[in-house]
């Protein structure tokens, strides 16, 4: 197997840590590819079929490789009455793409999320795990290009 | 003399730059010890710094990785300093959060000199059945939402024979717009631990899981070095038996917050509710009898064991005992974290410690998407499990949403029916059909598209979904429907019979204007629509425009506006 699989391994073969096996391979990949649901599968001996059933279930899952930076547009009460969907908006029209999608250079993965729990800095938007908070357009643009920059 | 310097790095200190700042001081202070806390609740001036000195403590607000800022904190100065507005301090009883962001969360050594695992020694002397009994007279309820009488579930538990029993903390706190577990296991993990051990021991628990959303990095973090430590110090050693302490990441699924999807979760499956009985405390995890209590819910539990049950009793009103955390958020002044004695009027939270002004917010929205609005009308009404019910909302997790005045509740109700509709696990037909008709309904109403007898529509299906659903996702989906017609039945009806949003928020029911007499003609609004919906003498044609309000955002002289559709060119 190749370097993906070595934390698998250290799992129990145990049905319950299923999930945590998925995640595991997603943390390394950015997604699970149908080459990972069948090692799964094979390791605790539990049929395709049934991996796919519990992967599509869980929102965290990802069966496409999502873009370099994932932005996460925080949707939660606090982030949506201050103006989240106007959030989503700017990004679309600056990035050209829509929720759920990613760019044509695998730069960025768009997507929508309950709540990052950061509800008084509202509105926030997270890429990789970092928050932005307190966004106007002005700020937001600022963030996105910088991350252009990057690269 | 200065002791010690504490940044607030929870993830709310983080969003708002505390690492920078930490990182900053670190490098640049070289006798002081800097150290990294949880959250002191006062999200609205973060990043936060505490300056510890032999006569109490100076809190610093809105830092910055700057010599100037830091110069200021060293030599102590009056700018910048944090205080604390009596309207929100003499409201507020810290009990639970008494440690949050005072202590490192990381150092079990600390947790300890503040009298931490006092409880669990104090509770290993006991009997097990004492230690139930104490926590029955504290009067202590579920603070995960469902207000069911703790010690009476753990009361089940002890009186299971087994060889396992099971302990999980439900850390799944799905609720858009809450964050007290969030903070409570960012800046006291070891409380939530402590309170968790004292379970195990009462129930004579073999294993415990913690069932944490994987939104919350720092919170994992934070437990998974607590657990460590707690393990080197064989706390986890009950009654001759070795406890086993998981710790299991949720993977984004709302329905999961449900005791039985949980135990679904956990075992590997989807994340299905079943019906029920048999109860969770008969046959739970894997079949064995197991104990699901929130986060907040296991915090209680030391200071019940501390001060003893009836001590605890002592506070709040007749059915809801202790006190209860609160996510503060929205349209308010002060956003933050609080704690406030059960029985404090809704009004005390919103006016006094939020700090939004009389007249500014038309509703809170309590409970998140099972929970239901509160008019500003009805704010002297007391934060109780029982007086919250009678409103047609809930108690919840503690997630306090203040909607203002330009908000638009139909709106409201449907962003969460929305999250509802997405979040439905399928299983039940009222709640995964439903659900999606309520949200088509609600999409027509804020598109000008409603139809009379729409209102007598929802409230029928969302009373059939209450009644038709086997988990508490569906059983309260439509709450935020039906009580938003119950307070503001005239803006559905607006929606409806005139095609208006009075609020100007639904885009389909509203025109943007600009006013030719405030422009200065400085063409930013021109250059920032992304649809070119803006001539170059200045008129906004709204067949066009899509209302993403980015001309708004640059105009320096506020002379856009969003009006009532069809009056922009009038």
């Amino acid at each position: 197997m190749p370097d993906v699989y070595t934390t698998l391994r250290e799992l129990e073969k145990d049905r319950s840590n299923l999930i945590k096996a998925l995640q595991q391979v997603q943390e390394v990949e950015g997604y699970i590819s149908d080459t990972d649901v069948s090692e799964i599968s094979d390791y605790f001996s539990i049929p395709p079929v049934e991996v796919e059933g519990v992967l599509s279930f869980y929102a965290q899952f990802k069966r496409e490789k999502p873009g370099k930076y994932i932005i996460s547009v925080c949707d939660g009460t606090a982030c949506h009455i201050k103006g989240a969907s106007l959030v989503a908006n700017w990004i679309s029209d600056n990035l050209g793409i829509e929720d759920g999608e990613t760019d044509e250079e695998g730069l960025f993965s768009l997507v929508t999320v309950a709540c990052l729990g950061c509800c008084s800095l509202a509105p926030v938007i997270g890429i990789n795990g970092k928050i932005f908070g307190n966004l106007d357009r002005k700020k937001l643009l600022k963030v996105l290009k910088q991350y252009k920059q990057m690269g | 003399m200065i002791k010690r310097i504490k940044i607030g790095t929870g993830s709310c200190g983080l969003a708002a730059g505390a690492a920078e700042v930490f990182d900053f001081f670190k490098e640049n202070v070289q006798d002081i010890d800097i150290v990294g806390v949880g959250c002191i609740g006062h999200c609205y001036a973060e990043p936060i710094v505490e300056v510890e000195t032999d006569n109490g403590s100076v809190y610093y607000h809105s830092a910055k990785p700057k010599q100037a800022y830091l110069d200021k904190v060293l030599n102590m100065e009056d700018d910048f300093r944090l205080s604390f507005r009596p309207e929100r301090s003499d409201r507020e009883l810290l009990k639970v959060t008494k440690l949050a962001g005072k202590i490192d969360p990381v150092s079990i050594v600390e947790y300890m000199q503040h009298g931490g695992y006092g409880a669990f020694q104090k509770a290993l002397q006991m009997k097990p059945a004492d230690v139930v009994e104490e926590v029955k007279i504290s009067g202590l309820r579920g603070r995960g939402g469902g207000g069911f009488p703790t010690g009476l579930k753990w009361g089940f538990l002890h009186s299971q024979k087994s060889k396992e029993k099971i302990l999980i903390c439900n850390a799944d706190e799905g609720d858009p717009g809450a964050f007290m577990d969030r903070s409570l296991m960012e800046s006291v993990p070891h409380q939530v631990l402590e309170g968790m051990l004292i379970a195990a021991q009462a129930i004579g628990a073999t294993q415990i899981f913690i069932y944490c959303r994987a939104e919350y990095p720092l919170a994992i973090k934070h437990l998974k070095i607590a657990i460590k430590q707690i393990l080197d110090k064989k706390l986890n050693h009950i009654n001759g038996q070795e406890v086993d302490i998981h710790i299991k990441e949720g993977a984004g699924a709302f329905v999961c917050g449900e005791e039985t999807a949980m135990i679904h979760s956990l075992e590997g499956n989807r994340g299905t509710p079943r019906f029920r009985p048999p109860y969770p405390t008969d046959s739970g995890f894997k079949g064995y009898p197991t104990l699901i209590n929130n986060v907040e819910t296991y915090a209680n539990i030391p200071i019940i064991i501390n001060e003893g049950g009836k001590e605890f009793a002592s506070l709040g009103t007749e059915n809801s005992k202790g006190t209860k955390l609160f996510a503060l958020a929205g349209d308010l002044k002060y956003p933050g974290l609080v704690e406030v004695p059960m029985g404090i009027t809704l009004s005390e939270v919103v006016y006094e410690i939020g700090g939004a002004e009389k007249g500014s917010v038309k509703a809170v929205q309590i409970g998140g998407p099972s929970g239901g609005c509160i008019p500003a009308d009805q704010f002297d009404v007391k934060i109780d499990y029982d007086s919250l019910e009678s409103l047609g909302a809930i108690m919840g997790s503690g997630g306090l949403i203040f909607i203002g005045n330009n908000r638009c509740m139909v709106e409201t109700a449907r962003y969460f029916l929305d999250f509802t509709a997405r979040e439905s696990c399928g299983k039940c037909t009222f709640c995964r059909v439903g659900t999606k008709r309520m949200l088509e309904y609600l999409e027509n109403i804020t598109h000008g598209k409603g139809q009379p007898g729409d209102i007598d529509f929802l409230e029928d299906l969302g009373n059939k979904i209450i009644k038709g659903s086997l988990c508490g996702l569906g059983q309260t989906a439509p709450n935020p429907v039906l009580s938003t017609i119950r307070y503001y039945r005239n803006e559905y009806e607006k929606h409806i019979t005139e095609k208006q949003c009075k609020a100007r928020v639904c885009n389909a029911l509203v025109d943007l204007y600009l006013d030719r007499e405030k422009c200065v003609e400085c063409g930013l609004c021109i250059k920032n629509c992304p649809v070119n919906a803006i001539s170059d003498d200045f008129v906004i044609d709204n067949e066009i425009c899509t209302r993403c309000n980015s001309c708004i955002e640059v105009c320096p002289t506020d002379a856009i506006e969003r009006t009532a559709r069809g009056d922009a060119g009038a």
